[in-house]
């Protein structure tokens, strides 16, 4: 990947690709933590008809007018799902597919329309549906950093009352925050988000760069700003990379393939993170399980130590499993014991208690009464 | 209107007993889901210095009753004073305990940090809390029993710790009144108790609380008043004038049965009732 460094459109294309990758991942944090992760794909949607009107408004294809057009109609969007919401019985997913369609199916209809025009300056806008990372300038990274720098700058500055207005909104009410004005401030820098992202993502895939950097970054941590620092990361991490591949593979558009970078971040976090990560709960699930059965024969061989009034006097692998008849593997339970010096068997494959597993069996009964 | 003379005698029964002053004046607030009404008509008030149960049926407008006093919820009619002044005005006056269940736990902070958030009225825009909002937020974090969960992760704490770490969040807010939406829901016994103990002490220290309440039983041993609601507002005042079984009886219909016993504390008075529940005290 030496060629980042030397060769000059690679080198703008992976700047592009991070910036999207930081401003998204950071503030997608926020969305997926309020459970909006389906705000970003409509947003990203919506933003197509924006995109296509500004073109047909202005004749230009200067990249701050299409963000401008694509935030505008993401915008609007946004207005049309709360009023969806306000007035109908309709509720916010329902009203959110709703509004997403809708404006992609027009979107694609002023795309097929601006196509249609005899006029060659049309070319290249359905780069906004999977996006061409291939086709950014320096000066669109320019814009790309500025705003999307000053999105992070906002969120840095408002970074106690987003906080706050993510974890308990009631609250934040009734301390005097205008919550209604700080929800607006959020999705804004989310609308920016996604609209830094468009060119290169494409209005398609844009809300799983919104999504999958929050979700993996989470599995790894516990602490607000880790996650968003994370995110922002992963982000840029799956951005440059997903660049790199698409800008060696002729008509691999950049959007699918910074998506699949960022998806196997996902899916490896999900796995195989600490705390968290399926793999390590299922790991700890089998040693809670293993611990528990080891001790309910712990506490079995006790019992029939105690009926016997002497620990040594030894019994079968029969008589312990009749004890725990819901419960298999006590042989092996036994073996485990006999390993840890717990347990012995004498020759006629008869199990007792050791010392110290007298001593192990009465600190587990005991303090198994505590807790019950 | 036609309240006013009955809320002017519940002012007078309240003067004897407290500084006289209302923290809270509630006027004819009515409050309405759709069509459907929550709260209906309710004029009262809290006097200074009292620790108050607000008591009633489910769906008889508890929580709406307290979310209309902070303006979480927008009547339909009516309104509420808090030291005679819109609430708008007093927010400094006042801490708000929400429902446990009200906030997702998993969220990615820790004890402090939700503590601190006491802290954010008083520090307002874009200030960060500082050591010495920590410091008080510790200090808060003590006084429930918390001070060795600071950095713990929120998702890790039970229902009982939950609850405190929301009380340390409004102890922090070292507000004058109080209002907590069912602090004893899904805590264990040991914490109640020690909640109550808080309470009181706040009620000792000048504050004015007033707390949804589900469980009849413990009404007198906490409180000192009660409201009774349901919908309409049956009645408030001391618990030991409006906590009789005709009130109860219209607040929750047939559905409460009555035991009574001799009370050896108060032998002028007739009997007091013990309340066993049936079905209403049970929560949702």
């Amino acid at each position: 990947m030496d060629d980042i460094f030397t060769d000059y459109t690679l080198r703008t294309v992976a700047l592009g690709a991070g910036t999207l990758g930081i401003v998204s991942g950071a503030l997608g944090s926020y969305a997926v933590l309020r459970k909006q992760s389906l705000l970003g794909d409509a947003l990203s949607h919506a933003a197509l008809p924006g995109v296509a009107l500004a073109f047909i408004l202005t004749g230009s294809k200067g990249q701050f007018v299409l963000m401008l057009g694509a935030a505008i109609a993401g915008w609007i969007a946004t207005l049309f799902v709360a009023q969806i919401v306000r007035h109908t019985r309709i509720k916010q997913d329902s009203a959110l597919g709703l509004v997403l369609s809708v404006f992609f199916g027009f979107g694609l209809m002023l795309l097929t329309f601006i196509q249609q025009r005899a006029d060659a300056s049309q070319a290249g806008l359905d780069r906004f549906l999977f996006g061409q990372a291939a086709a950014l300038l320096e000066s669109d990274v320019i814009t790309m950093a500025a705003v999307g720098g000053l999105a992070i700058a906002l969120m840095l500055i408002f970074w106690k009352e987003l906080k706050l207005l993510s974890f308990d909104p009631d609250f934040a009410v009734t301390i005097g925050f205008p919550v209604r004005a700080l929800d607006i401030l959020l999705t804004t820098l989310l609308v920016i988000a996604i609209v830094v992202g468009l060119q290169t993502v494409g209005v398609v895939l844009m809300s799983a760069m919104v999504v999958a950097p929050a979700v993996a970054a989470r599995q790894w941590t516990d602490k607000l700003a880790v996650m968003v620092g994370a995110a922002a990361f992963f982000g840029a991490i799956s951005g440059v990379v997903g660049a790199y591949i698409s800008s060696r593979e002729e008509n691999l558009p950049t959007g699918p393939a910074i998506v699949i970078c960022i998806t196997c971040i996902a899916l490896l976090s999900l796995a195989l993170a600490p705390n968290r990560g399926l793999v390590w709960s299922r790991v700890r699930q089998w040693r809670n399980a293993h611990g528990l059965r080891s001790d309910a024969v712990l506490a079995d061989l006790l019992a029939l130590a105690q009926q016997h009034d002497e620990a040594q006097h030894g019994h079968s692998v029969e008589v312990l499993t009749a004890m725990r008849p819901e419960q298999g593997g006590v042989a092996r339970t036994l073996r485990q014991l006999a390993d840890q010096g717990f347990a012995v068997s004498n020759n006629a494959g008869e199990w007792s208690l050791t010392h110290a597993g007298l001593a192990e069996a009465k600190r587990v009964t005991s303090s198994g009464q505590e807790t019950s | 209107m036609h309240n006013h003379r009955e809320r002017d005698s519940r002012d007078g029964s309240s003067v004897s007993k407290t500084a006289g002053r209302a923290a809270i004046e509630i006027r004819d607030l009515t409050v309405a889901y759709q069509q459907k009404p929550v709260l209906w008509d309710v004029d009262m008030d809290v006097p200074e210095q009292v620790l108050m149960a607000i008591v009633g049926p489910n769906g008889a407008g508890k929580t709406t009753l307290i979310k209309s006093i902070i303006g979480l919820v927008r009547p339909v009619a009516g309104q509420v004073m808090v030291h005679g002044k819109g609430y708008g005005e007093q927010r400094r006056l006042v801490a708000y305990v929400p429902q446990r269940g009200s906030v997702d736990w998993d969220f990615p902070t820790d004890v402090l940090d939700v503590v601190l958030m006491g802290r954010y009225g008083a520090l307002g825009w874009i200030r960060r809390p500082g050591k010495h909002d920590r410091d008080l937020a510790l200090q808060a974090l003590d006084k429930v029993g918390m001070v060795d969960y600071a950095t713990r992760q929120i998702s890790q704490l039970s229902g009982g710790q939950q609850q405190r770490v929301f009380l340390a969040r409004a102890l922090v807010q070292d507000a004058q009144i109080y209002l907590m939406d069912e602090p004893f829901q899904g805590v264990d016994a040991t914490t109640e108790r020690a909640i109550v103990t808080l309470l009181q002490e706040l009620r000792g220290a000048g504050r004015t609380v007033l707390v949804v309440h589900h469980d009849l039983q413990t009404v007198p041993d906490y409180f000192d008043s009660v409201t009774l609601l349901n919908v309409r507002l049956i009645a408030s005042g001391p618990v030991r004038e409006v906590f009789t079984e005709p009130n109860l009886r219209l607040t929750y219909g047939g559905r409460v049965a009555f035991l009574y016993r001799d009370n050896e504390d108060t032998p002028d008075t007739s009997a007091t009732p013990t309340i066993q529940a049936a079905g209403a005290a049970l929560d949702s």
